[in-house]
């Protein structure tokens, strides 16, 4: 079975493989030489070059592999079809959803079409229309999150980027049908966010979800770029943080390496993990559904 | 002693700071006492200067009204978070609480403005930035779920940078956390002001400072999602200067009435009575 073989790979090298990943880029490179005994976990910078990696499944890859049929559907209706964020109709194992994400390009055009998966307001308001939809047709929400953050251009201000997200918070907190949130890459900030809002907050094992990228921490806090490893730590994105601050609800084990080391597999696995939490939603009434995403959100910073 | 040297030596003293306040946009001298009774607004050039919180809420509400909510929630260290130097949040916290003397970065209450009763939150930049924090959240979302049960107006003055980095995604989330009790306010037909000062970026633009029934603004306060110096690296251009400044946001279409700092109170009152208050 495949999605034994996502659980089961040795941890070891699994570590070995993704070390490699991560080693690919200069950073990492120096970090990774500098700790020579790399037997320890990897670190939360390595991570960010696993989640940042080129070859990463992108949205495109998960409506190949994840999806028996897409339905693209285009545009806000105010302004224009952001290629940063895409939607439609899917059926995933069967069941029928709308889905939403962002959308990382593969290569220079494509990446430049999708603006490196930085959604403008056009593309927040494209997915609000999407969702809309979604409650008067009774779909669930499925949500791939994967953005270095929410576009910072100067048409993006003027189009009003900081109320395309927040009126996407206020709706997505009080929409009456499932929404699974699944973190496949970087969450960037509230960009990633603008469509994070849900029942249930899945992230791969090696995706990374912060309030700020650890270089800009590092060059905002500390004035000092360079420090962008020791940011990744102190920040806790990863996966395993995540889930011990309450903030995801549960890790999607990767293929050993990294996701981009086997698609396929990668994909599998966020299959089986959206289609059990869909299942298991739809058995709950909308309004328990709904009162209970508020209580979910309105815990997280309580520390009694 | 030459009659020069000895000049020199006993200039004249004149104590200006405690007589004058230069204000900080058009440099001009303007007495203290004047510059305190204009609500810190420069009677030359308009300038609107930033107010504490509980200055603010002087200004807003009718005197003796206001009574504070949840002053026991304060700022929490959910990711035990250090400077590379060692220094610790917790620590710059704790600061911005004796310095501030609130608990947390917004200030909340009940109170009446021209005898409407209202449940206010008031956000202070003076405590550490006016950062989106967790103790920042959960405040306002306790604010929310007060209007709701008191079935009152919710108004919320924002003055922030945005979110609190060294919380984390747990300050993120606080942006999700304050829009969902919003919601729920305007769900249950309450009306929701946002009363935006300067600044109000970020985190706190992307949530609850974009999603009022009105949006107003103070004259000149800057609004924006991304810092200036972030789109001109973006956008490899210089912005003009009145690039997300109150008017520009207002041109755009996201600002309902930029109003005059001495007119606040009377503008609250009158449309909160055409929401029926």
């Amino acid at each position: 079975m495949r999605d034994c073989e996502v659980i089961k790979h040795s941890e070891e090298e699994d570590l070995t493989m993704a070390k490699k990943t991560a080693a690919k880029t200069k950073t990492a490179a120096k970090k990774t030489a500098a700790k020579p005994a790399a037997k320890a976990a990897l670190t939360p910078w390595e991570i960010v070059q696993i989640a940042r990696h080129a070859e990463r499944p992108n949205i495109s890859d998960y409506i190949e592999l994840m999806c028996e049929d897409f339905v693209e559907l285009h545009g806000d209706r105010l302004f224009g079809d952001d290629r940063g964020m895409i939607g439609g109709f899917a059926t995933i194992g069967g069941e029928k959803v709308m889905l939403i994400g962002h959308r990382k390009g593969r290569g220079v055009e494509e990446n430049i079409e999708a603006n490196f998966g930085m959604a403008s307001p056009e593309g927040y308001r494209k997915a609000k229309r999407l969702m809309t939809l979604a409650a008067k047709y009774k779909l669930p929400v499925v949500s791939l999150v994967d953005t270095p953050g929410a576009y910072p251009g100067s048409e993006a201000e003027a189009r009003g980027q900081a109320e395309a997200i927040a009126h996407n918070l206020e709706f997505m907190s009080t929409l009456k049908t499932p929404i699974v949130v699944v973190v496949t890459g970087e969450g960037g900030s509230g960009g990633a966010l603008g469509i994070a809002v849900g029942d249930r907050i899945l992230m791969l094992q090696n995706a990374v979800y912060s309030v700020i990228s650890p270089e800009g921490c590092a060059s905002i806090l500390w004035r000092d770029g360079t420090k962008a490893s020791l940011a990744a730590e102190a920040l806790k994105i990863t996966a395993e943080s995540l889930k011990g601050l309450g903030v995801i609800d549960a890790i999607i084990p990767e293929p050993k390496g990294g996701a981009h080391t086997d698609k396929k597999l990668a994909v599998e696995a966020v299959k089986k993990a959206i289609v059990s939490e869909i299942v298991a939603l739809k058995k709950i009434g909308l309004t328990e559904l709904v009162d209970a995403r508020y209580a979910k959100f309105a815990a997280m910073g309580r520390f009694a | 002693m030459a009659w020069f040297e000895k000049a020199t030596e006993t200039p004249l003293r004149v104590p200006t700071e405690a007589v004058w306040t230069v204000c900080p946009s058009c440099k001009a001298y303007i007495e203290k006492a004047a510059w305190k009774a204009a609500d810190k607004v420069c009677p030359r050039c308009n300038f609107h200067d930033r107010m504490g919180c509980r200055e603010r809420v002087a200004l807003l509400t009718d005197a003796g009204s206001f009574t504070e909510l949840n002053p026991e929630v304060s700022f929490n260290d959910p990711l035990s978070f250090k400077d590379p130097s060692g220094e610790a949040y917790r620590d710059k916290a704790q600061a911005a609480v004796q310095k501030t003397g609130v608990g947390e970065s917004v200030l909340t209450g009940t109170a009446t403005i021209e005898k409407i009763p209202v449940v206010l939150s008031i956000m202070d930049f003076k405590f550490l930035g006016g950062s989106l924090g967790s103790g920042t959240g959960e405040r306002i979302l306790l604010a929310a779920e007060k209007a709701l049960e008191l079935k009152r107006p919710l108004i919320i003055a924002t003055a922030s940078g945005g979110a609190r980095m060294h919380e984390g995604i747990i300050s993120l989330m606080q942006m999700a956390k304050t829009c969902a009790a919003i919601a729920r306010l305007k769900e249950a037909g309450l009306p929701y002001i946002a009363l935006l000062t300067d600044p109000t970026t970020g985190g706190v633009s992307a949530s609850y400072a974009m999603v009022g029934d009105l949006n107003i603004a103070e004259p000149k306060a800057l609004i924006g999602f991304a810092g200036r110096r972030v789109i001109e690296q973006t956008i490899k251009q210089k912005l003009p200067d009145d690039f997300q400044t109150a008017e520009y946001t207002l041109s755009h279409g996201f600002i309902d009435h930029i109003v005059q700092r001495k007119e606040l109170k009377a503008f609250i009152a009158k449309v909160l009575r055409y929401a029926g208050f």
